[in-house]
């Protein structure tokens, strides 16, 4: 398969502040991409440079077979980018940004384009309505159609679905896999471990660097992570006992049980060792992607210089 | 009703106004820096008695006598007589163009009256346009013509002292016989609220655009800066002609101002000067973060339209370098054509130097503008 996104050695600073260490990357056209990472991670910076908006202080390579610097305009042409804020015009209605939209692109047979969007969206009757009196669900969906007007080849989507219900959530993803299943590749950025899981593959990115790749099966084997899970009276209360523990990662209340992970089995059953007692049940379990992230956070944050 | 709580809230408040007014350091030194710039600026610039205007004198009678009147006039300090034209003709061209702001002529026969006892006539034009920058200079005339006459012809010349009302000096006041402030002061608004509209309007818009976050939105689409700098501008170009349109309507049904000069000429500096303006909130937009930056600093741009142009004092009455800055503004050349064209009658010859001018400042603001603004976020 080709490559949609093939970027080496990205870096980006600002000032002293490294903010894309070296960050490569390589896409597949036609998978969905999910690309996860902590705030302030470089989630963003590294999607701008990517579609063009930011020019990268080191490295380089292509996106849909152009240069990332020289190419620019052949690139914005070709990819969507939806921004984290709402980008769209709110004094404008629905169908004017749409409009909009288009014709900054040049499209031909807009009216019909327009239509269809609209009608895909299902928004053909509210047409008229400003896009700031949209809900925020309805707003990164439009925000979508804006994208994909001009049928690009590559989406790249930061954060759409912050701060949006779950319904909302499923609806948004669902159209990202029919535009996938249409042979357009996306990379999307999520802090929800579940719209992870929905992603072809996934990117982990910590303090500007790339710590996991793959699938969110490889990444969650590859991270070597041990997990258990504690049930009984009082089992959630144990967590501030477990944090600090030596070979403990992650230890968080689910409810009624808790869940600790590390990253070496021996370690973490002598942690929990003392806290075997009064009617508690410990259980290995497969870790999930969040115990994984949460151990990747950790690791980088202790690689990353100067912290 | 004011409890302890009252002060507590609002003591809460003040702390996070504080706070959040000395992290917007741009703001803040505007707050500080534009105040003191301008006391300094203007109170040093400004000049409501403006002496040494340029004049020109036209003297078909070279006599002693004719040069007592003339260094009279110059000792008034009022007149520097910086051009002898040779023809009357010349002296009106350079009137028009604002060259000079006085033209005195002496008749050939003036002496001759003089010395007979006759009456004898000595004409002062005065470019009128501005009435404030003409009344003291053409008030001292008189008196100082007089009293050097009477200085200086002593002697054998004694008898020919002038009976009081023996020399009469003529006054015209040229393109404002009425010494009618409206008739300056409407040219002068229509830079002036052109300046304000214009500048402001489209600084904000840019800036809004990065405030909304649609700014990052647009440059991920493929679209040039120059494109998106023309488009934003062509708008209010069809604004400002409103506006324009709507000023000259206005003051020509309650003003009695009624264009002299080429209605087209005047639409060309019209156009001109509002892409000026444009051009300049546009680069203000690129500088400025917020919407309230863009707003003071088209504030600060205003400001010397408005004092420097020569629309509340009269140009010629600042010092040196305060004109310069006042060539550097556009509303100054717009003000000057549009005096010209609405009160001289000017034709094309008369105001192509200050549409040249416009033009040269269009260049420069709009080169700076498509430097500044970015196609990336970088």
């Amino acid at each position: 398969m080709p490559l949609a996104i093939d970027v080496h050695d990205l870096v980006k600073r600002y000032g002293t502040r490294t903010v894309v260490d070296r960050v490569s990357l390589a896409i597949e056209e036609g998978r969905v991409c999910g690309f996860l990472g902590p705030n302030g991670s470089g989630k963003t910076t590294t999607l701008r440079m990517i579609c063009g908006l930011l020019t990268p202080d080191g490295g380089g390579g292509t996106c849909l077979g152009h240069d990332l610097v020289r190419e620019r305009d052949a690139i914005k042409r070709q990819a969507g980018y939806m921004t984290q804020r709402f980008g769209l015009y709110e004094d404008l209605t629905i169908r004017e940004n749409l409009e909009f939209v288009g014709r900054v692109y040049g499209l031909d047979r807009l009216k019909q384009r327009v239509d269809g969007s609209l009608e895909r969206l299902g928004l053909a009757t509210r047409q008229k309505q400003l896009a700031g009196a949209l809900s925020g669900g309805w707003k990164q969906r439009l925000a979508l159609a804006a994208c994909v007007l001009h049928e690009p080849r590559l989406l790249l989507l930061d954060e759409p679905t912050a701060g949006v219900d779950p319904k909302a959530r499923r609806a948004f993803w669902d159209e990202i896999h029919t535009y996938a299943a249409e042979g357009i590749t996306v990379l999307v950025s999520t802090h929800y471990m579940d719209e992870a899981e929905r992603c072809h593959e996934i990117a982990y990115i910590a303090y500007g660097a790339l710590m996991a790749r793959g699938t969110a099966d490889e990444v969650i084997k590859e991270s070597g992570l041990v997990s258990f899970i504690a049930t009984g009276p009082g089992a959630d209360r144990l967590a501030p006992r477990l944090r600090d523990a030596p070979g403990v990662t992650a230890a968080a209340a689910f409810g009624a049980t808790l869940h600790v992970s590390g990253p070496e089995r021996a370690p973490l059953l002598a942690a929990i060792e003392p806290l075997r007692a009064d009617g508690i049940e410990w259980k290995e379990a497969a870790p999930t992607l969040e115990d994984v992230f949460i151990h990747l956070m950790g690791q980088a944050q202790d690689n990353a210089p100067g912290t | 009703m004011i409890g302890a709580g009252f002060w507590r809230r609002l003591g809460a408040i003040l702390v996070k106004e504080v706070q959040q007014l000395r992290r917007d350091r741009l703001t803040f030194a505007m707050m500080f820096g534009v105040p003191i710039m301008q006391l300094l600026l203007f109170g040093y610039a400004i000049d409501t008695d403006p002496h040494h205007l340029p004049a020109a004198v036209i003297s078909a009678d070279d006599t002693t006598i004719t040069r007592t009147i003339v260094s009279a006039l110059t000792s008034t300090g009022y007149m520097d007589f910086t051009h002898r034209p040779a023809s009357e003709e010349e002296a009106n061209a350079l009137l028009q163009r604002g060259e000079v702001q006085f033209v005195v002529t002496i008749p050939s026969d003036f002496t001759r009256r003089l010395v007979r006892g006759e009456r004898a006539q000595i004409l002062i034009d005065a470019d009128a346009t501005d009435p404030m920058a003409a009344a003291n200079p053409l008030a001292s005339a008189q008196p100082a013509v007089e009293q050097a006459l009477r200085r200086d012809l002593t002697g054998p010349l004694a008898g020919h002292n002038p009976k009081p009302g023996g020399v009469e000096i003529v006054l015209q006041r040229r393109y404002n016989p009425e010494g009618k402030a409206r008739l300056n002061i409407v040219p002068g608004l229509l830079a002036v609220i052109l300046t304000m509209t214009m500048v402001m309007m489209t600084a904000l818009a840019v800036t809004r655009e990065r405030e909304r976050g649609t700014m990052e939105n647009l440059l991920a689409m493929p679209v040039r800066p120059i494109e998106v700098m023309i488009g934003k501008i062509v708008p209010y170009i069809a604004i400002g002609s409103v506006q324009v349109t709507v000023i000259l309507l206005v003051s020509r049904v309650l003003f009695d101002v009624v264009t002299q000069g080429s209605i087209a000429l005047l639409g060309l500096g019209t156009a001109l000067f509002i892409t000026v303006n444009l051009a300049i909130g546009f680069t203000i937009s690129t500088v400025t973060q917020n919407q309230l930056q863009a707003m003071q600093a088209s504030v600060f741009i205003l400001l010397p339209s408005i004092l420097l142009s020569g629309f509340m004092f009269p140009f010629r009455g600042m010092p040196v370098w305060a004109q310069w800055l006042g060539e550097v503004l556009p509303a100054t050349h717009f003000m000057r054509l549009v005096r010209g064209l609405m009160l001289k009658g000017a034709d094309l010859a008369d105001v192509s130097g200050n549409l040249l001018a416009l033009t040269a400042i269009l260049l420069v603001v709009s080169a700076l503008a498509i430097s500044r603004y970015k196609m990336t976020l970088d």
